[in-house]
């Protein structure tokens, strides 16, 4: 099992009033697996995905992660999780401005330990770069480009280090429908290679794309289903 | 991250936004250029000075003769008669920190005629040739005596600008016979203005001549008690009173003779001036010459000096004193406009962190640590001031160099404070950008990329 959350709870406290996010969250995602998670805004679909990227931390129940319980470790563990085991897309794509394409993509390859000459890191960059077909435009800015291909460079950005979970939040939210065809078949070639993706989306469509969907309510998962 | 990607990262930033980063950078820039402006000028200027003084005789030492006391009554400087012509060709000799000797001679009271104009100068000085390159003083007419005309005691003399006004109303007087006391002396040349010494006296009231004709021709007639003491046989009275056979005076014997180490000839200095080879060696100077000269008039060690020495090193210590201050105050200046620069720094570095909230969220979201965070914006602020440091460096050259061609003032190069400079700045850059730089390490990267 890849991951495994065990009644995961999250409480924001705001002064004296304490507000429930989620509600003791149980779920098992396995390797290689198509999630998609949805609900309304303030269901705690957003929430429950910072937990599974280790952006942040649970109030109470346990994260396992490959085995490991990643809940309660320190910043700098989880930064490096986030590193090697964990890709993210977002809804804004995310790039630096004025960098160019593949220097955006080995940008996480810095805070990776470990030496890697410089010659490496673009090495890896134009593969990754290449998966999403983009190679050539590697030295564009993000201002040369399309959103559909910034990204694309985004997931290619995610998948540098190589980590066993893509997370994408709202990828579509912002391209029209004919770039969120290119971008969903991204996701489909990354399940295909065996990574295991978890979309967050509040659009039936996209979810459809998944394999398995985790509709949530009120910080409670409400149902589960299998497409496809 | 290592160390020289996260500088190249810096440098990228920088030039995302150039004319910002110049802007931000001007006040560590102004700091830097002035500290490195007035540095340089500051040094020449001291080193100027330094040299002016030097030119005025802070190298420069006097042996005067010591006091002599009879019966418990001194009778003040230069009263007993122990300074003569071999004192100053053995320190000439002997003392290796010396450089140049001149024996002086000196006469006071003595009119001057010339026509129909008649004047007393302040002094009438011998000297040797050296004198005029201990004193730096150079001719404005005509031309200095030489070693021969010394040797000769040959009647020539330099005048002063004060006794050229007063004696010759103007007109050249190069080759004018002059009467000094009894004598006439041939005038070779003019010296230039000297102004008011060190003292307050009137340098330019002075004859300069070859001390051997001063002494032969002026001091030896007008002071007769303190020169020649055994004159030939024409002063004996068997001489004047011929043939009465009635010596007035017992005649001297060997041994009394002896008790006299110069008698036949003997000559009194009024002083000796000694240049040291330079500033620095004052001081060894000194103490060869003290040594030099107990050791040639026998003085056992229980007898004091019979000369004294005099040198100008309260003088030269109040100058460096000065300098001191001087640039302690500049530096002072300096670091507030430093300051003021770095507190520039720490507001331009936390409006870019807020800027990049999101680049910050993006950078922990794939794996940045909080401290790699940090460095990243602790080594942007360094970068930055440290471009402002360069280019203060070569600005703050750069009108020091103009100020010595615009304005003729004398620069000196400072590698220190160039060196200081560098350090300073990146000291700021730490300083100021650490706090931007913790409060960005310190962002939630869940609320950072949710920044808008």
């Amino acid at each position: 099992m890849l991951i495994e959350l065990k009644n995961i709870e999250k409480t924001y406290f705001l002064g004296e009033i304490d507000v429930p996010v989620l509600k003791g969250v149980s779920l098992s995602i396995d390797r290689g697996e198509y999630v998609a998670l949805m609900g309304a805004s303030g269901s705690g679909k957003s929430t429950l995905m910072n937990i599974l990227g280790c952006l942040d931390r649970p109030t109470g129940g346990d994260y396992l992660f490959e085995g490991e319980e990643v809940g309660r470790v320190s910043g700098d563990r989880r930064a490096i999780l986030r590193n090697r085991k964990i890709g993210f897309v977002f809804q804004s794509f995310n790039l630096l401005p004025r960098t160019s394409a593949l220097e955006n993509v080995i940008m996480p390859l810095s805070y990776t330990a470990g030496k890697m000459s410089q010659q490496e890191r673009r090495e890896r960059g134009i593969a990754a770069l290449r998966e999403v077909g983009l190679a050539e435009r590697m030295g564009h800015y993000p201002s040369q480009l399309s959103g559909g291909q910034q990204q694309r460079v985004a997931i290619a950005r995610a998948l540098i280090n190589h980590p066993p979970v893509v997370l994408a939040d709202e990828p579509t939210g912002n391209l029209d429908s004919k770039t969120s065809v290119e971008v969903m078949q991204m996701f489909e070639k990354l399940h295909e290679a065996g990574i295991t993706v978890i979309l967050v989306t509040h659009s039936d469509e996209i979810a459809n794309c998944a394999r398995r969907q985790i509709r949530m309510v009120d910080g409670n998962i409400v149902s589960e289903r299998s497409g496809k | 991250m290592n160390f020289v990607n996260t500088v190249l990262v810096a440098f990228k930033a920088l030039r995302r936004n150039p004319t910002r980063a110049l802007l931000t950078t001007l006040g560590i820039v102004i700091g830097i250029a002035a500290v490195i402006a007035m540095m340089e000028i500051g040094n020449g200027s001291a080193e100027a000075i330094r040299k002016n003084i030097e030119r005025m005789g802070a190298n420069s030492i006097v042996v005067m003769g010591g006091a002599r006391r009879v019966a418990g009554i001194s009778m003040g400087t230069s009263s007993w008669i122990s300074l003569i012509p071999s004192d100053a060709e053995a320190i000439r000799k002997e003392c290796p920190s010396v450089q140049y000797v001149s024996a002086l001679v000196g006469a006071s009271n003595i009119q001057l005629i010339y026509g129909n104009n008649n004047w007393v100068p302040a002094n009438i000085t011998g000297v040797d040739p050296d004198y005029f390159i201990i004193r730096n003083w150079e001719v404005e007419e005509g031309r200095l005596f030489t070693q021969r005309e010394l040797d000769t005691n040959a009647r020539v003399c330099l005048v002063g600008q004060t006794v050229l006004r007063e004696l010759f109303s103007g007109k050249s007087p190069i080759d004018a016979e002059l009467r000094i006391g009894n004598s006439t002396f041939r005038v070779i040349g003019v010296m230039k203005a000297k102004g008011a010494s060190m003292w307050g006296g009137d340098d330019d009231d002075i004859i300069l001549a070859p001390w051997t004709t001063v002494r032969m021709r002026i001091t030896g007639r007008s002071n007769g008690s303190a020169t020649n003491t055994s004159r030939t046989a024409s002063s004996t009275p068997g001489a004047i009173y011929s043939g009465s056979g009635i010596a007035l005076y017992p005649a001297q014997d060997s041994s009394r003779a002896g008790d006299y180490l110069w008698t036949p000839k003997f000559v009194r200095l009024s002083q000796i001036l000694v240049a040291a080879t330079s500033t620095d060696k004052v001081q060894d100077a000194v103490r060869e010459i003290s040594l030099l000269l107990r050791e040639r008039h026998h003085l056992s060690d229980e007898i004091d000096d019979d000369f004294r020495i005099h040198n100008n090193a309260d003088f030269l210590n109040m100058m460096n004193g000065t300098s001191e201050l001087m640039t302690n105050l500049l530096l002072i200046v300096a670091m507030i406009s430093l300051l003021v620069g770095g507190v520039g720094i720490m507001n331009i570095m936390l409006v870019s962190v807020t800027e990049r909230t999101r680049e910050i969220g993006l950078r922990m979201a794939v794996g940045a640590r909080s401290r790699d965070i940090l460095k990243q914006f602790l080594i942007e602020s360094i970068v930055l001031c440290m471009l402002g440091g360069i280019i203060g460096i070569i600005v703050g050259h750069g009108t020091a160099l103009l100020v010595e061609s615009q304005l003729n003032w004398p620069i000196a190069a400072s590698p220190s404070a160039v060196v200081a400079s560098f350090v300073v700045s990146a000291a700021v850059g730490i300083l100021f950008g650490f706090y931007p730089a913790w409060k960005a390490s310190k962002l939630d990267p869940i609320e950072a990329l949710h920044y808008e």
